[in-house]
């Protein structure tokens, strides 16, 4: 059997479906082993499927496949809901004494294990630890020592004391010999621990962790599915540092609070997803306008509207490229996994503040719920550079004022970066505005002013083309003519499909851009490969159209935009039939 | 901060465009005296102004100022404020862009009471954009948007700012250039939102609130018995309909400014030149 183990626990939304497949991901990966988190979620608090799906492996899991090997079932609906990726080795663990499950019976040649998850759990010590038991009874399944939950239950429920530990301990074992003494399993997964020590974090959290490794103080956001945990993991940690979170009263605010903040010299950063930004795209102009370093993170879920909250979709990238009127320079970053998503975060303050620029983090809901394993070195702060930029203090601040003392925030520099002070510095108070202005912040309406101030702000962005590296990530096969270009979450997936596609014996060069602008190298890339396909997960391939535009060439495209990310196989199979020629069916899922 | 600041100091050299007789011409004076007379220099302060005639109040002072997008002063203002709790913090702006477009962020600005000030210059009708009734404008003002009158009632600050737990509500009118500066000062030395709201007539859009009007009808609280620090007198003025105050109409005098409740004292500028000394902790609560 191999060592790839795809599990998941489903049922009703207020099951505690979450937190019992985090303990399992968690008992996982402390077990050195490599896991790889997804949700099934609606948008309602109570009531409604949901599930909790664990993949892991000895080796990086980097996608969701298309398989279900072991699944414990709350309600009759996990079982629908799943059926397409159960397969003839796969087990049901369910409580036939509910009622709802009493006449259930595994389909075809699966194996269905009838455990009594409530009966058990009472006898543990109390129903709610109904889930434990089940998570006991699928450790014995997965052939997984039953120890390396104990270490999990104790992160989870320490704090709560050792009585309720020990309940859940014992609740496990109450499972594992259950399914030990009442059935003779014929399947035989073994997973295998190893002495790997990984930690487990979903994408939100690593770019609430880069922002404050890269030194934000201050964040301001309003509540919204999936961009919410970066807030959440913020607060009260950003404080330790000297930092605060404001929750504001919508979008507006949000954003209006970070750029002033940013004015005042904080790094400063917002978050939100699809319809916040709508409501933010109103400052857009002006953070560009007033040179405002500001890092605005968009984490996507499926639009247009409301769309659907709780489903994956990159439909964004129009908006953080062209949203807001008038033009507006600015950068695009795309973190193309959760541990990019850390990386790219740090970058993002860094260039905000180098060029005074709003900057877009644009993440998305898979990233955002996923959690993945990596080596904490991964996360390596000794490397972290921060970089301010052109901040001048009291000492040269008079390099910058003109023949009458004042300060000039807006001087037309060669490099187009223009000097900053922070409020409190003497000598450097100035105004700053939405309007068009001159060298010192004053509204303008001439021409020659005009002209000249939108040539300084655009030379920022030709500036950091020079002096920045915005390559791609390169994997596949170095000197194959098919190229395949994705942004942002797809590159896991990707990853996968190119080892699926090797062993059919196709060759493709994996471009993975985490920069969408600028992007003149690209262009190049696509002149010269044969076959480009650009893999995205919207429905009209809003990168395919700019990577056109700028390459003056036809690309193929992989579009999807079910609500659900890219599976491994599934992805494999389109390239493959998009290199052959056809065009493959659009799958509603 | 130096003492020997004087209120020119805060003036810059940038010509107003406000149209002569103006009321706005003595609503900057009197924010720039009351920076001035509470010791703050241009260098530590920072203004932050809406959009309209009101809102090019910034580009004449000398002082850090942004002058940002309409109704949005007030976020801004609070994120200064709270990036760096030394810096004086003064927000302004005018009736549609605090009342109106930013109505929403007026009310939470209120309720979260940072310690700052706001100075909304109320002229009833929207200046800039030529002459459209304002959300304070009466119900039968006639308008270019509003040929029969607005058919709505107006709306009334105070008591807004009263019901969102303001701990300051003051008003003043700029003609009194006497009063209205001591009236934003008592509102910068509050310790929380202080919120004044100003008559500053518009002598070219709005011939219904004028001088003239506001010099007839409007009663000085210093000269009755009002005591502003009791909550039930504050209520019973502001929502007296037919009169026009001037004064602090209600402080709370236990106030305290939202950043030092949440422990704010220092600014948020400094940063080391990398990670935390302690950061690789932040990766291992994820082991
Ligand atoms: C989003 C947006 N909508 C509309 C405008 C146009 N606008 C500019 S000022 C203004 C009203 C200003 O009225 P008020 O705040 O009372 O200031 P006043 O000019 O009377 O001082 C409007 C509607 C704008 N600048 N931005
Ligand atoms: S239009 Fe009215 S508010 Fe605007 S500057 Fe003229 S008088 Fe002042």
């Amino acid at each position: 059997m191999p060592d790839d183990l795809n599990w998941a626990i489903g049922g009703e939304a207020g099951d505690g479906i979450d937190s019992t497949g985090k303990i399992f991901a968690q008992a996982l990966s402390r077990a050195g082993r490599h896991v790889f988190t997804s949700k099934d979620f609606a948008s309602r608090i109570r009531g409604g499927y949901t599930a909790y799906k664990v993949r892991t492996a000895v080796d990086r899991v980097e996608s969701v496949v298309d398989r279900l090997d072991i699944l414990i079932a709350l309600t009759e609906r996990t079982v629908d809901e799943n059926m397409d990726e159960l397969h003839d080795d796969s087990v049901i663990i369910f409580d036939g004494e509910r009622t709802m499950m009493s006449d259930f019976e595994a389909p075809g040649e699966m194996t269905g294990l009838d455990v009594p998850l409530k009966r058990l759990a009472e006898e543990a010590g109390g129903a709610i630890v109904r889930n434990i038991v089940a998570l006991g009874a699928a450790c014995e399944v997965a052939g997984f020592p039953i120890e390396n939950l104990d270490e999990a239950l104790e992160k989870r429920f320490g704090d709560k004391g050792s009585a309720i530990v020990d309940t859940n301990k014992q609740a496990a074992r109450l499972g594992q010999e259950y399914v030990q003494d009442e059935y003779d399993l014929t399947t035989d997964y073994e997973l295998e621990t190893t002495d790997n020590d990984y930690v487990l974090l979903n994408g939100d959290e690593a770019i609430g962790m880069g922002a404050i490794a890269a030194g934000c103080r201050f964040y301001s956001g309003y509540p919204i599915t999936p961009a919410t945990d970066v807030m959440e993991y913020l607060t009260g940690r950003v404080d330790r540092y000297g930092g605060k979170v404001v929750q504001a009263e919508d979008e507006l605010s949000a954003i209006n609070m970070a750029l002033g903040a940013a004015r005042a010299g904080a790094r400063s950063m917002t978050a939100t997803s699809g319809p916040g930004i709508d409501l933010m795209t109103e400052t857009f102009g002006l953070i560009a306008q007033t040179e405002t370093p500001l890092v605005i993170c968009d984490v996507m879920r499926s639009g247009p509207s409301t769309g659907m909250p709780t489903k994956q979709e990159q439909g964004d990238l129009n908006m953080t490229l062209y949203g807001g009127h008038g033009e507006i320079p600015r950068f695009v970053l795309a973190p193309t996994s959760v541990a990019e998503c850390f990386h790219k975060t740090i970058e993002a303050f860094n260039l905000a503040e180098k060029y005074q620029t709003p900057v877009f983090l644009v993440s998305d809901l898979a990233m955002a719920v996923t959690e993945q394993t990596y080596e904490p070195e991964q996360f390596d702060m000794d490397a972290v550079e921060i970089e301010r930029g052109r901040v001048v203090d009291e000492d040269d601040v008079e390099e910058w004022t003109n023949e009458k003392d004042q300060f000039t925030p807006h001087a037309a520099t060669d490099d187009g970066v223009s000097p900053r002070t922070f409020p409190g510095v003497e000598g450097g108070a100035h105004m700053t505005t939405g309007l068009e202005h001159d060298e010192l912040g004053r509204r303008t309406e001439e021409e020659e002013i005009r002209v000249e101030q939108v040539d300084k702000r655009q030379r920022k962005v030709e500036t950091a083309l020079e002096r920045e590296d915005w390559s791609p990530r390169e994997f596949g096969d170095s000197d194959s003519d098919n190229l395949v270009i994705s942004w942002g979450s797809n590159e896991g997936a990707m990853l996968e499909a190119i080892d699926f596609l090797e062993e059919e014996g196709v060759d493709v060069r994996f471009l993975s851009c985490p920069y969408i602008f600028p992007r003149e190298a690209l262009a190049e890339e696509i002149r010269e490969a044969d076959e480009v396909i650009v893999v995205e997960c919207n429905a009209t391939g809003q990168w395919a159209d700019v990577l056109e535009h700028d390459a003056l060439e036809r690309v193929k495209r992989i579009n999807k935009y079910t609500g659900v990310r890219f599976k491994a196989d599934e992805l494999a199979e389109r390239v493959k039939q998009e290199l052959a020629g056809e065009t493959a069916e659009v799958e509603a899922e | 901060m130096s003492s020997d600041i004087r209120f020119t100091d805060f003036k810059s050299d940038a010509q107003p465009t406000w149209c002569p007789g103006c009321g706005d011409f003595g609503t900057m004076n009197g924010m720039m005296k009351a920076l001035a007379n509470t010791g703050n220099d241009p260098d530590n302060t920072f203004v932050v102004a809406g959009i309209g005639c009101s809102g090019k109040i910034g580009t004449y002072m000398h002082s850090y100022a942004l002058h940002g997008v309409h109704g949005r002063a007030l976020p801004v203002g609070i994120g200064v404020k709270m990036a760096n709790p030394n810096l004086e913090v003064m927000v302004a702006g005018g009736d549609g862009d605090g009342y109106s477009i930013g109505a929403g962020h007026f009310v939470h600005a209120v309720r979260r009471n940072v310690d700052m000030s706001y100075v909304v210059m109320d002229n009833r009708i929207y200046g800039l954009t030529k002459g459209q009734f304002s959300p304070t404008s009466r119900e039968d003002f006639e308008t270019s948007t509003s040929p029969e009158g607005t058919k709505q009632q107006p709306v009334n600050p105070l008591a807004l700012a009263l019901s969102a737990g303001g701990t300051f509500i003051a008003q003043s009118f700029s003609s009194d250039a006497q009063r209205h500066a001591e009236i934003v000062q008592q509102a910068i030395e509050h310790d929380g939102f202080g919120f004044v709201n100003v008559y500053s007539p518009c002598v070219t859009f709005n011939d219904v609130d004028t001088y003239d009007y506001f010099r007839d009808t409007i009663v000085d609280l210093e000269d009755t018995d009002h005591d502003s620090t009791d909550y039930d007198d504050a209520k019973e003025k502001i929502l007296d309909a037919d009169k026009e105050y001037q004064g602090v109409i209600y402080q709370d005098e236990n106030s305290v400014g939202f950043e030092e409740r949440e422990g704010i004292t220092e600014s948020m500028a400094d940063i080391p030149d990398g990670a935390p000394d302690d950061a690789m902790d932040l990766v291992r609560e994820f082991y």
